[in-house]
């Protein structure tokens, strides 16, 4: 399958990853080899073959509904790149 | 100095308890070591007076009697673990500076035997490829060379730094993780011992995620008995990783008899690919011929679906791999790009991810979102699961036949120079992990130990893989092909 250039800049939209345009082409070409790879999964008789869930069947286990957690906002905060009186601060998300 | 730090974790354990040495010398022997290393960029960052401050509690316990095996220990830890309080960056530039306020589960449990972290090692970033080209932090250089050649050579990936370190003797031992080959691969490029245990064994919690499905953390040791004896710390249940399995955990060192008569070993007929060169192919029927010489029985058997792995791997991997890297997105750690006038918050995820990830994460990420994007979900994602089952139940059948464990070369050649694959096509690159990349797509244990040198001096590896949740029995047949094989051979020190 090959890709396009408009199909390589509709995913890394979704990929939310910044792409400039001349990149474009050469993404497009890269994709289209690696997904050449991936089709010989088709060859393949899936038919009544349910899709793998979990490497080693097991129940998950339970635990008491109950906070366990919390009271560690100084912890959470510590990395961010811009924290301010307690929050994440990011760019303005609501005109 | 005596140098301490190449002793094994098993010989430097036993001049512990004898009062021969202490866990200062041995952690001096390590930190002078890494220090004149810097070629090898192996050691990423460094943590000498957190590493002497351990080792000298592990003396007084040692000294009281209180000295689980590991106590003492100088270990290097991947810089995919979260270590408290030391940076931990996964290999990306994504995470500049992060420095976590938790300690992952595996180096918890490592830290609580006493061993000694001397800091943390190179590895591609977020543990994506196989020669150790993609890390923030620079290559990974081999302590390998080819004969007379100077030419730098890649330690394998994604646990080269883990690798290279341990085969330079600048720790005794270190932590890797294998996603799809990232511990077996480099082990064998190096010449050392390196095992991915049943996906479960160990707790994932406080590991940088890249495959959530396939990731799994054991040691690179310098021979079986130290992977024994590392694995055994490593693992263990935890409630903070629901697919973290409640078993007990053996002793697997004791486990270590030699004895292997009668043990039914496998050859998969799928793993003997054109164009694999006869030195490969030479290694793999020795490794066969020293089995049965030590009473196993060696039989054919087949894996059918060995052909479809890795292009399932390179659907699930990336697939997973976009959804759990979506959390880097410039608000909660690590790095944030430098906005414009009137960027919003749509442009800061965008610009962040574009500067942060590097280009093999980047294309990974996509190939992932466009496999689970709408309308190729079911062709691309629910198919490579459903193959997977298939892969998986190739070995449930043969190990349902009384086949004990599976013997097959580690990688399809020996390590390569830095730089020589650059202008391959990324697939070039997979076909590194072909014979690693159904282990993790079944769940299953695996080990590579070092059997053999090629014609260019290199070493060259051997890969078994056992039952589930069999990792002592599997450890002990590795440990009959090692006594075997007496792999020797020591890069000479050129750094």
């Amino acid at each position: 399958m090959s890709i396009d250039v408009e199909t390589a800049a509709r995913v890394a939209k979704l990929a939310r990853i910044k792409v400039e345009p001349e990149a474009l082409p050469a993404l497009a070409q890269e994709f289209s080899a690696i997904l050449g790879f991936i089709e010989q999964l088709n060859e393949v008789d899936v038919e009544g073959v349910e899709p793998m869930t979990s490497v080693t069947p097991m129940r998950l286990k339970r635990r008491v509904d109950v906070v366990n957690d919390g009271g560690q906002q100084e912890k959470i905060l510590a990395n961010a790149p811009d924290a301010r009186e307690g929050f994440f601060a990011v760019p303005k998300v609501v005109e | 100095m005596s140098d301490l730090n190449k002793l094994t974790l098993a010989a430097a354990r036993d001049r512990l308890r004898a009062k021969d040495v202490t866990s200062v010398e041995l952690t001096e022997a390590c930190l002078g070591a890494i220090e004149g290393s810097g070629a090898l960029n192996a050691f990423v960052h460094q943590t000498p007076e957190l590493a002497l401050e351990r080792a000298r509690e592990a003396d007084v316990r040692l000294a009281k009697g209180d000295a689980p095996d590991m106590c003492g220990l100088p270990i290097g830890i991947k810089d995919l673990f979260c270590t408290k309080g030391v940076l931990s960056q996964a290999g990306s530039a994504i995470l500049d500076g992060f420095k976590p306020e938790y300690e992952s589960t595996v180096s918890q449990n490592l830290q609580d035997a006493g061993a000694v972290m001397l800091g943390k090692l190179n590895m591609d970033e977020f543990a994506m490829g196989s020669s150790n080209e993609t890390s923030t932090y620079g290559d990974v250089v081999s302590p390998w060379k080819r004969g007379n050649d100077d030419a730098n050579l890649t330690p394998g990936g994604s646990s080269g730094g883990s690798a290279a370190a341990v085969a330079a003797d600048l720790c005794l031992a270190a932590t890797g993780t294998d996603t799809g080959g990232s511990i077996r691969q480099p082990a064998a490029f190096v010449g050392i011992t390196g095992i991915k245990p049943t996906y479960g064994r160990c707790s994932r919690w406080g590991v940088v995620a890249f495959a959530s499905s396939l990731d799994q953390a054991g040691p690179m040791t310098k021979d079986v008995r130290d992977a024994a004896i590392m694995l055994e710390v490593m693992c263990g249940h935890d409630a903070k990783d629901s697919t973290s399995v409640d078993m007990a955990v053996p002793n697997f060192e004791a486990m270590l008899t030699g004895d292997i008569k009668g043990k039914k070993i496998g050859l998969p007929k799928e793993y003997r690919m054109d164009g694999m060169p006869a030195e490969i192919e030479k290694l793999w029927a020795d490794g066969a011929d020293m089995l049965r010489d030590a009473g196993a029985q060696i039989v054919d058997i087949s894996l059918p679906h060995t052909k479809y792995a890795l292009p399932a791997y390179y659907v699930i991997a990336p697939a997973e791999a976009s959804s759990n890297l979506a959390r880097y997105d410039g608000v909660r750690y690590g790095h944030r790009a430098k906005l414009d006038a009137g960027d919003g918050i749509t442009e800061m995820y965008e610009k962040t991810r574009a500067e942060g990830f590097g280009h093999e994460v980047q294309r990974r990420v996509m190939i992932g979102t466009y496999v689970l994007s709408a309308g190729f979900y079911d062709a691309y994602y629910n198919r490579a699961r459903r193959v997977r089952a298939l892969i998986k139940r190739d070995f449930e059948n043969v190990f349902a036949d009384g086949v004990d464990a599976i013997l097959t070369p580690t990688t399809p050649s020996a390590a390569f120079g830095l730089g020589e694959m650059a202008d391959a096509d990324p697939v070039q690159m997979y076909l590194n992990d072909v014979f690693t990349v159904t282990v993790n797509l079944a769940g299953l244990p695996g080990i590579s130990i070092p059997a053999g040198v090629d014609k260019q001096g290199l070493p060259l590896g051997l890969q078994l893989i056992g039952r589930p949740w069999e990792e002592g029995d599997l450890l002990n047949t590795a440990y009959a092909l090692e006594a075997a094989a007496g792999f020797v051979a020591k890069p000479a020190k050129w750094w």
